[in-house]
C-alpha cells in the first residue's frame, strides 16, 4: 500500500469521525452516527496494519492474541454493563486512553530519533512530555473517578491540608523533570528516567485532583477527563506526526471541554473552583427559612396524580441509586393511558455524568420525546398540576434564584415551585450533596414522600390503573 | 375527640361547616365526627352521603351541642345556641369579633375557646384556611350572575341576522379577592370589563385578567396593612368621584367591593352617580351588609330607581351556592384543624406560639385574646413598589447593540492573542510541526462547531463515542510494534490491548445506549 492510500484512509476515517460526531445532533440520526465511527476506526486500523506493515512484527501473534481478546472484554463489558454504571464504564475507559497515551511516549521517547535535526528534536520531546504528562494524569484521575463513582473510595472529597500548596510543588518538580529531560542532548537512560519519574508524579497529581472533588461535580471530572484524553491523543499524534491522531485527539478534547463548560454552567460555578474543589465564598448569612416540611402519605400522592392533568417529573440521581427508573416508566405509560400529560424535565447536572439520566430513561422504554431539558421546560410549571420529584435536590432549589447569599445562588435550576402541587420523594430530612438547606421543601404546595423512591412508587402504581 | 357539626339556624343560611369530603379528612386526623340531622340538605349533602364516610347523625342540635367537643359552624353562634355551649368547648366559625362585641363577652362567660375564621392572618401559609377569600371569590362570581339576572342584555357582543348586539359595559370597583373574581367571571362571558382599585400595584393582577385598569392621576398608596385598602385623603376622593362620572353614563352594570376592614363601606357610588346611569343598568353592591358603596342599597333587596336601575343588595350570595361555598368554607376549616392538631392525634392543641393560630384566637379557654399582636411576617398582598423603570424597546435594542459590540471586541481581542501566540510558536518551530499545527486548531474548531449541535440528551452516548474513537491512538501503538525493542513491543502491545477495549467497548456500548431511545 502507498504512503498516499494511507494518508486517503485517514481522511476518510477524520471525516467519518467528524460525521459521527455531528449525527448526535438528534435521536434518529444517531443511529445511523455509530456506524460511521465503526467504520471510520475499521478502515484506519487496517490501513495502518497493512499500509505500514505491522503484521511483519515478531510479536504478530501476541499482537492478534491482544486484539481478539480484547475486543471480547469489550464486547462483554458492553453488553453487561447497567445503565445506572455508565458512569464508572466511561471513567473507566477515559483512564484507558491516559495510560495507552504514557505508554505510547514514553515508547516514542526510546526509540531512535536518528532522522531528525536538533530543533525538531527538541519540538518532538517536548509533545512526549506533553502527551506523557496527559496521560498520566487522565490516566489516575480516571481510575479515582471510576472509584467514587462505583463506591469504592468514599464519594466525599478529599481535603487534605496545603492541597494547593502540594499540587503546585508537584507541578514545580514536574517542570523541572521537563526542563532535565528536553536538556539532554541526546536521549539516555538518564533522560528516560527523569521521563518516568515525572510520570509518576503526574499519576499522583491526577489522582489528588480527582480525589478532592466531591461525588456530585463527577459530570464535571468525567467530561474533564473526556477532554483530556481527547488531547493526551492529539499530543500523541504530535509525537508521532500522524494528522488522524491529531484530528480525533482535537475533536476528542474540544468536545469534553463544551460538555465541561456546560456542566458549570448548569451549576453556575467557575470550571477553576470546580476542578480545584470546594464551593465558593458565601458572602453573608443564608436567609431563615419559614414553614415546616409537611410529609404525606402516598394514597394522597396516587389521588393526586389520578385528579392531574398536566404532570411533570424531575429525576434526579436519587432515581438511579434507588433503580427506580422502569417503575417510573411504567407509571408514566399508565398516566398517559388516561390522557393526562406526563413530561419529564432534566437538569444538565442531574445524575452522574452528562445526560445520565436520559439514557436511564430511554432503557426504562420513556419516549424521548417527553423527556425534555431544563430551558425547553421551566416556562411549563405555572400551568402544571403536579411535579414530581425523585431523589433530586439541588437541581430544584429556589434558593438560587430568592438567597443571593446562598453558595448556588444564580445557578439555573428547574421553577418546579411554580407548579400547583409538588411532591418530593426523598430518603430522609437530609441536605443535598452540597449540604444546602432546600427552602423547595418548606413551600406551601410542597409535600414529602419519605422513604426508597421504588418502594413508594410501587405502592402509587397499585392505585393508578 | 368530637368535632360536631349543627345545622345552622341563621335564617337564609344554606351553608354547613362540614361535608362528607372534609368528615374524611378530619376522622384522619384522629377524629369523630359527628352532624346534625339534615344540616348539610340545603347544600345539597344528604344525610346517607355523610353515613357513608362514617359521620354519625345526631337527631337534634342539643344532642349535638351536648356530645361535641369541638364545633364547627358557618355563622356565630346565635343567642338561642350560646345556652347549648358546655364549658370548655371548642368553636370555630365566622365571628367578627370587631363588629360583634356583645357576642365576644357572652362566649367569654361560657370558658370557651373560639377561633375566628375571619380572624386568619392574611400571610401565605395561611391561604388554605383563608375563608374570607373563598367567600369573596364565591361572592364575586355570583355578583356578575346576580346582575346578569336583572340585565337586560347580552354580555357579549353579537352580530346576529336580526341585528348588531353591543356588548355590555362593567366597571368593578375594588380588586380585592371578590372583585378579581368578578373580572374573571364577567371577562369569560364576553363583557368589556374595566375595573378601579385604590392600590395602584393591583393593576397588574387586573390586567392580567384581562380586565382595563382605570388609572387614577393622583400619587398616594392606597394600600393598608394586610394587603386590604386604607381610608382615602379627600382631594383623591375628588379625583375618583370625576373618573366615576365620566364612567356611569357609559356603564351597564357596576359591582363594588370595596371594604376597609373594621369600618363602614365607603361610600363611593352616591345618588348622583347612580341618576347619571342609563335605564336598564345594575347596581350589584357586595358591601352591603357594611352599609354599602352605593348610597341608595338596601341590604338583602333588589330595589328600583326611579331612572330604572337596579341595585341588588344581596349580603347572602355565598350562601346562594351553598354547595360550592360549603364545599370551600369546610375545607378552609379542615386545614385550621390539621393546623390545630400537629400530632394528628384527635386531640386540638391551640398553641398560641403560632401566628395563624394567635391571630384566629379569639377566645383561650374563657379569656379574650382579641385583638392578636401584629404577625411577625409581613402581609402577602404588600409589595415593596417598584423602583425599576421598564425598559423601553429603544433601550432593550441599545443594550443588544452594546453586548453584540462588547462580544465582538472580546472576539477581536481573543483572536489577535490566538494570532501572537501562534506566530510565536512559528517563529520556533520548524515547517513539518507548523502543518501538524494547522489540522489541530482547524480540528478544534470543527468540534467546536459540531458538539454545540448535539441533543443534551445524547450527552453520554456522546463521551462513549468519543471514548471509543479516542482511542485512535492504537495507530500509534500498531506502529512502534515494527520495532525491534522488547520493551518498546510490550508497552505498545498493552496499549493494543487496552485500547481494542476501548474501541469495542466504547462503540457497543453507544449503540446499545442508542437503541434505547424510542419515540412514543
Amino acid at each position: 500500500m502507498t504512503e498516499g492510500i494511507l494518508t486517503a484512509s485517514y481522511i476518510t476515517s477524520s471525516v467519518l469521525f467528524i460525521l459521527a460526531l455531528g449525527g448526535l445532533s438528534n435521536q434518529e440520526k444517531a443511529k445511523r452516527a455509530v456506524w460511521y465511527g465503526i467504520v471510520g476506526m475499521a478502515i484506519a486500523i487496517f490501513a495502518t496494519i497493512f499500509g505500514k506493515e505491522v503484521f511483519k512484527s515478531e510479536w504478530l501473534n501476541l499482537l492478534i492474541g491482544a486484539i481478539v481478546i480484547g475486543a471480547i472484554i469489550g464486547a462483554i463489558v458492553a453488553q453487561k454493563v447497567q445503565m445506572t454504571g455508565m458512569p464508572q464504564l466511561v471513567a473507566a475507559l477515559h483512564s484507558f486512553v491516559g495510560l495507552a497515551a504514557v505508554f505510547i511516549g514514553i515508547n516514542s521517547a526510546i526509540l531512535p530519533h536518528s532522522d531528525m535535526n536538533s530543533s525538531e528534536l527538541m519540538i518532538h520531546n517536548v509533545e512526549v512530555f506533553i502527551g506523557v504528562f496527559i496521560g498520566a494524569i487522565t490516566f489516575t484521575g480516571s481510575i479515582i473517578a471510576f472509584g467514587k463513582l462505583s463506591e469504592i473510595i468514599t464519594g466525599k472529597a478529599l481535603i487534605l491540608p496545603a492541597r494547593h500548596t502540594l499540587n503546585l510543588i508537584m507541578l514545580l518538580a514536574c517542570l523541572v523533570l521537563g526542563y532535565m529531560f528536553l536538556n539532554s542532548e541526546t536521549i539516555n537512560d538518564e533522560s528516560i528516567w527523569s521521563l518516568i519519574i515525572m510520570t509518576i508524579i503526574a499519576f499522583i497529581i491526577g489522582a489528588h485532583l480527582v480525589l478532592a472533588i466531591g461525588g456530585a461535580d463527577m459530570p464535571v471530572v468525567v467530561s474533564m477527563l473526556n477532554s483530556y484524553s481527547g488531547w493526551a491523543a492529539a499530543a500523541t499524534g504530535f509525537m508521532l506526526g500522524n494528522d488522524l491522531l491529531i484530528v480525533t485527539g482535537a475533536l476528542v478534547g474540544s468536545s469534553g471541554a463544551i460538555l465541561s463548560y456546560i456542566m458549570c454552567k448548569a451549576m453556575n460555578r467557575k470550571f477553576l473552583s470546580v476542578i480545584l474543589g470546594g464551593w465558593g465564598d458565601v458572602t453573608g448569612p443564608t436567609m431563615d427559612i419559614e414553614g415546616e416540611m409537611k410529609p404525606i402519605d402516598i394514597d394522597s400522592v396516587a389521588a393526586a396524580l389520578n385528579d392531574a392533568n398536566k404532570i411533570i417529573i424531575v429525576p434526579g440521581y436519587g432515581m438511579a441509586v434507588a433503580q427506580a427508573q422502569s417503575t417510573v416508566s411504567e407509571l408514566t405509560s399508565r398516566l398517559r393511558a388516561k390522557n393526562k400529560e406526563v413530561r419529564f424535565g432534566i437538569h444538565p447536572v442531574a445524575g452522574r455524568l452528562p445526560g445520565h439520566m436520559n439514557v436511564l430513561l430511554a432503557e426504562a422504554k420513556v419516549p424521548y420525546d417527553i423527556v425534555l431539558e431544563m430551558e425547553e421546560i421551566n416556562e411549563d410549571f405555572p400551568d402544571t398540576d403536579v411535579v414530581m420529584i425523585l431523589g433530586a435536590n439541588d437541581i430544584v432549589n429556589p434558593a438560587a434564584q430568592e438567597d443571593p447569599n446562598s453558595p448556588i445562588a444564580g445557578m439555573p435550576v428547574l421553577e418546579v415551585w411554580k407548579a400547583k402541587q409538588v411532591f418530593i420523594s426523598k430518603r430522609g430530612q437530609g441536605k443535598g450533596y452540597s449540604g444546602i438547606e432546600n427552602p423547595l421543601f418548606f413551600k406551601e404546595n410542597s409535600r414529602m414522600v419519605y422513604g426508597d423512591a421504588k418502594k413508594s412508587l410501587d405502592t402509587i402504581l397499585k392505585s393508578i390503573n | 375527640m368530637i368535632i360536631g357539626s349543627p345545622k345552622e339556624i341563621f335564617k337564609g343560611e344554606n351553608r354547613v361547616a362540614m361535608t362528607p369530603e372534609s368528615a374524611k379528612q378530619l376522622q384522619k386526623l384522629g377524629y369523630q365526627c359527628i352532624l346534625e340531622k339534615g344540616a348539610g340538605a340545603n347544600s345539597n349533602f344528604s344525610d346517607k352521603d355523610f353515613k357513608n364516610v362514617g359521620v354519625k347523625i345526631v337527631k337534634d342540635a342539643n344532642e349535638l351541642w351536648k356530645q361535641s367537643d369541638i364545633i364547627l359552624k358557618v355563622r356565630g353562634p346565635e343567642k338561642s345556641e350560646l345556652s347549648k355551649i358546655t364549658s370548655k368547648q371548642h368553636i370555630i366559625s365566622f365571628i367578627w369579633p370587631n363588629q360583634n362585641k356583645p357576642l365576644l363577652n357572652a362566649l367569654k362567660k361560657k370558658k370557651v375557646t373560639v377561633q375566628a375564621m375571619d380572624m386568619i392572618p392574611r400571610i401565605s401559609r395561611a391561604q388554605k384556611m383563608d375563608a374570607l377569600s373563598s367567600m369573596a371569590n364565591i361572592a364575586g362570581y355570583r355578583a356578575i350572575i346576580e346582575a346578569g339576572n336583572q340585565f337586560g342584555r347580552f354580555f357579549t357582543g353579537q352580530i346576529t341576522a336580526a341585528g348588531k348586539v353591543p356588548p355590555a359595559k362593567i366597571l368593578i370597583i375594588g380588586a380585592g379577592v371578590a372583585g378579581l373574581a368578578a373580572i374573571g367571571t364577567a371577562q369569560s362571558m364576553g363583557a368589556i370589563v374595566r375595573a378601579f382599585d385604590v392600590r395602584p400595584e393591583v393593576a397588574e393582577q387586573i390586567e392580567s385578567m384581562g380586565a382595563e385598569f382605570l388609572m387614577l392621576d393622583f400619587k398616594t398608596d392606597g394600600t393598608g396593612e394586610g394587603g386590604y385598602a386604607k381610608p382615602a385623603s379627600k382631594e383623591f376622593i375628588k379625583k375618583e368621584m370625576e373618573l366615576f362620572k365620566k364612567q356611569a353614563p357609559e356603564i351597564d352594570i357596576v359591582i363594588t367591593t370595596a371594604l376597609i376592614p373594621g369600618m363602614p363601606a365607603p361610600k363611593l357610588w352616591p345618588k348622583e352617580m347612580v341618576s347619571l346611569m342609563k335605564p336598564g343598568s345594575v347596581i350589584v353592591d357586595l358591601a352591603a351588609e357594611q352599609g354599602g358603596n352605593c348610597e341608595v342599597t338596601v341590604p338583602n333587596k333588589i330595589i328600583e330607581t326611579k331612572n330604572k336601575v337596579k341595585v341588588i343588595g344581596y349580603t347572602d350570595l355565598p350562601s346562594r351556592m351553598a354547595t360550592q361555598s360549603s364545599s370551600l368554607y369546610s375545607t378552609n376549616i379542615r386545614h385550621m384543624i390539621d393546623e390545630l392538631t400537629p400530632k394528628k392525634d384527635g386531640k386540638p392543641f391551640t398553641n398560641m406560639e403560632d401566628d395563624v393560630i394567635r391571630g384566629a384566637t379569639v377566645l383561650h379557654e374563657g379569656k379574650i385574646t382579641f385583638p392578636p399582636p401584629k404577625p411577625k411576617i409581613v402581609a402577602i398582598a404588600k409589595h415593596e413598589t417598584k423602583n425599576t423603570k421598564e425598559k423601553t424597546p429603544e433601550e432593550i435594542v441599545l443594550e443588544q447593540i452594546n453586548a453584540e459590540k462588547k462580544s465582538g471586541k472580546l472576539q477581536i481581542i481573543l483572536l489577535t492573542i490566538g494570532a501572537c501566540l501562534t506566530w510565536f510558536i512559528g517563529f520556533f518551530a520548524p515547517s513539518e510541526f507548523m502543518q501538524h499545527f494547522i489540522v489541530f486548531i482547524l480540528s478544534c474548531f470543527v468540534g467546536y462547531q459540531v458538539i454545540w449541535n448535539v441533543s443534551h440528551s445524547l450527552h453520554t452516548p456522546l463521551m462513549a463515542i468519543t471514548n471509543a474513537i479516542s482511542s485512535i491512538v492504537i495507530i500509534g501503538a500498531l506502529l512502534q510494534m515494527r520495532f525491534e525493542n522488547d520493551i518498546v513491543s510490550l508497552l505498545a502491545l498493552v496499549s493494543v490491548f487496552i485500547a481494542t477495549i476501548n474501541i469495542v467497548g466504547g462503540f457497543m456500548v453507544t449503540k446499545r445506549m442508542l437503541s434505547m431511545f424510542q419515540r412514543s
